[in-house]
């Protein structure tokens, strides 16, 4: 910031900045959905998906003349949990996702397997059932494989999971933060209001981005912390990196938000354009899982929207400890959404 | 010392599907150290008119001339010197009214206190109050005081009292007047005639985006030949013609005769002498009256005589033009 001129006792850009920390401090609800919000997201995710002790087989053995004997097979093992049940019973079970594996046996030695081959733990249901059934039957393996567990930290979902909620973080922010409060202005003559006082425009746009930089800066720490202090989430490369990469993921959606807010003068206008921008990245750029999962067609167009690069950049750092020059790609993205953005948003801003 | 403002035949065309012409050809000259209104229906054209000059539209044609310096040349030595108050704005609810103050004192080289003027509004108790909780009246006041913060030597106004109750809008011409104590120069925008007709020292009364009339309040009631208005009405229960202009013609002092839906107004110069010969005349014509009033002529007056419509209905046939 700097300092006032000599005869000029108030610094513009400071006061401007200085207005906007006010406004969004002094609206707890805005607070709460820019800080609170994705910690909440970390607490349910993590909850959701951490890693519990080995979870039980649910195994449905439907009633026939043979089916005490396959209950008791299974029942042998602490990996089944076995219910038993008339066919109907064992269907509604299964089709309401309350059973992964219904067994019917025919015979001794004959088995039918009813499952959903699309749900993972019914494939892997099938597969232990079918395990234990063939050696309760007398097959002998022969090979001889013992079990390793991973679990340290920086293998596990949470650890995937907070650079990408850091990565949304920072699309909302930029898009809320510059295009939506600007909208906001422009609607209630603000902006109209400040270009008829001697104000430099340069000044005013300073001021938005400087003081979306310092909202940035709590909502990044807290949710570092957090996840390091709740879940043991630990960045294996380098802090300057990871802050290099934020604060160009700062400008570049700042830049794409003043792009979304330059011309819009109604908030149905301003939230259809931020949602049409943020959904595709929403979906496409890995935010959840991996954006590898989606078509190999695909895969330009998603390499190429800015939450991508930032989102892998950021995992990268996070769980592999990349360095910034092996990471030159994505910065080159980032950088260019945000210059080009910020270009076409200045060219095209309107004040009234 | 320059004129403070001079527009020469402005045009303003808003283009569209249906372009609208909400200024043709406007000429104003506006004199250092004066208070002066533009006076009109809304949809005359008086907010194209006033945004022009402040530099926020551009005139489809025309010339402006502030302070003696243009727009386009001059850009910021005009603003550093000139204070406006839009019709609307929402300023910031989360500021107080000293930070939203000190905000907009920040943008001027030279200006007030920021303290100084919240007093001089009188609004040293509301001066850590959210803006959010403010009265309207109060609102109205900060939007005033973020116009004189710069300290301008030239005041715009665009209605700044619309929509205030009484005692506020008082308050408000209370610090228009003492601004204008000072020698500097205000220009301001109204739709009420009393408004007008008690601040400022000249009008222009503006309809269909041209100047119809100007002078202070004085003259152009006074244009009117009359400065007193007697208005009548009659009962018409037995059915007879309605009374013509013609048959008042024996009134002596009469200046002119207005009629409106069997509604009499006489501007008169002498209600002494006019009135009683009107009584007795009426008596002769064998009519009765339903009601009588005297009152003293006002821009309103004005404004029905040179337009044949009344300020307040004026939006119906004119162009809406308030963007």
């Amino acid at each position: 910031m700097k300092p006032p001129k000599p005869g000029q006792k108030y610094s513009p850009l400071g006061q401007l900045v200085l207005a906007r920390l006010r406004e969004f401090f002094r609206q707890p609800e805005v607070v709460f959905w820019v800080y609170g919000f994705p910690i909440l997201m970390v607490v349910a995710l993590g909850i959701a998906f951490r890693n519990r002790p080995v979870e039980q087989i649910r195994v449905d053995v439907q009633d026939s003349s043979y089916s005490s004997g396959v209950a008791d097979a299974l029942g042998a093992s602490p990996k089944f949990k076995v219910q038993r049940g008339d066919a109907d019973i064992c269907r509604l079970r299964l089709r309401t996702g309350k059973t992964d594996l219904v067994v019917i046996a025919n015979t001794g030695r004959q088995y039918e397997y009813f499952y959903d081959p699309t749900r993972p733990e019914s494939l892997l249901a099938r597969n232990s059932v079918d395990d234990a059934l063939q050696r309760a039957a007398g097959r002998k393996d022969v090979a001889e494989p013992t079990d390793k567990e991973l679990t340290e930290p920086g293998a596990r979902y949470i650890d995937f999971l907070v650079p990408g909620l850091l990565g949304m973080g920072l699309m909302g922010g930029g898009l809320w933060g510059v295009g939506f409060v600007i909208v906001d202005m422009r609607i209630r003559r603000l902006l109209k209001r400040f270009i008829a006082t001697p104000m430099k425009k340069h000044h005013f746009l300073a001021g938005i981005m400087l003081s979306r930089f310092l909202f940035m800066v709590p909502e990044i720490v807290i949710l570092l912390l957090f996840s390091w202090l709740a879940f043991d989430v630990r960045v294996q490369g380098s802090l300057l990196t990871m802050m290099v990469f934020i604060f160009l993921g700062a400008f570049t959606f700042a830049g794409i938000g003043l792009l979304v807010g330059s011309r819009a003068n109604t908030l149905e206008t301003v939230s259809g354009l931020m949602n049409l921008v943020m959904l595709p990245m929403w979906i496409l750029s890995g935010i959840f899982f991996s954006s590898d999962r989606f078509p190999a067609v695909t895969q330009p167009f998603i390499k190429i929207i800015p939450l991508t690069p930032l989102i892998n950049a950021l995992r990268a750092v996070v769980l592999e400890g990349h360095s910034l020059t092996q990471l030159l790609p994505e910065a080159g993205i980032l950088a260019a959404w945000g210059v080009v953005t910020f270009a076409l948003a200045l060219r095209w801003f309107r004040w009234t | 010392m320059p004129t403070a403002i001079q527009c020469r035949s402005l045009f303003k065309r808003y283009e569209g599907k249906q372009p609208v012409d909400a200024v043709r050809g406007l000429d104003l000259t506006v004199e250092t150290g004066e208070c002066f209104g533009l006076l009109g229906p809304n949809g005359a054209g008086k907010t194209t008119t006033i945004e022009i000059i402040e530099g926020l539209l551009q005139p489809t044609s025309g010339e402006v001339e502030v302070l003696g310096l243009r727009w386009g040349k001059h850009e910021d030595r005009i603003r550093q010197r000139i204070g406006i108050s839009l019709q609307e704005t929402k300023l910031s609810e989360q500021l107080s009214i000293l930070e939203t103050l000190t905000l907009f004192r920040s943008f001027y080289h030279q200006g007030l206190e920021p303290a100084d003027v919240i007093e001089r509004l009188s609004l040293e108790e509301k001066a850590d109050a959210r803006v959010g909780k403010l009265s309207g009246g109060q609102k109205q006041r900060l939007a005033v005081a973020c116009a004189l913060v710069g300290d301008p030597d030239l005041l715009f106004l665009d209605e700044p009292t619309t929509g205030l109750d009484p005692q506020a809008r008082r308050q408000l011409w209370d610090i228009i007047r003492d601004f204008g104590k000072q020698g500097r120069t205000v220009l301001l925008t109204t739709h009420y005639m009393d408004e007008a007709e008690r601040l400022c020292d000249r009008v222009a009364v503006v309809d269909h985006g041209k100047v119809i009339a100007v002078g202070s309040p004085r003259e152009l009631i006074a244009s009117l030949g009359g400065e007193h208005i007697i208005d009548f009405s009659l009962n018409n229960g037995d059915g007879r013609p309605p009374l013509t202009e013609a048959e008042l013609a024996p009134v002596p002092r009469v200046q002119s005769v207005r009629i409106e839906d069997g509604h009499f107004s006489l501007a008169v110069a002498e209600p002494h002498v006019a009135l009683p010969a009107l009584l007795s005349l009426l008596k002769d014509l064998n009519r009765n009256l339903a009601s009588l009033t005297t009152r003293h002529a006002s821009l309103e007056d004005v404004f029905v005589s040179l337009t044949g419509r009344h300020l307040r209905d004026g939006e119906s046939n004119a162009p809406v033009s308030n963007a």
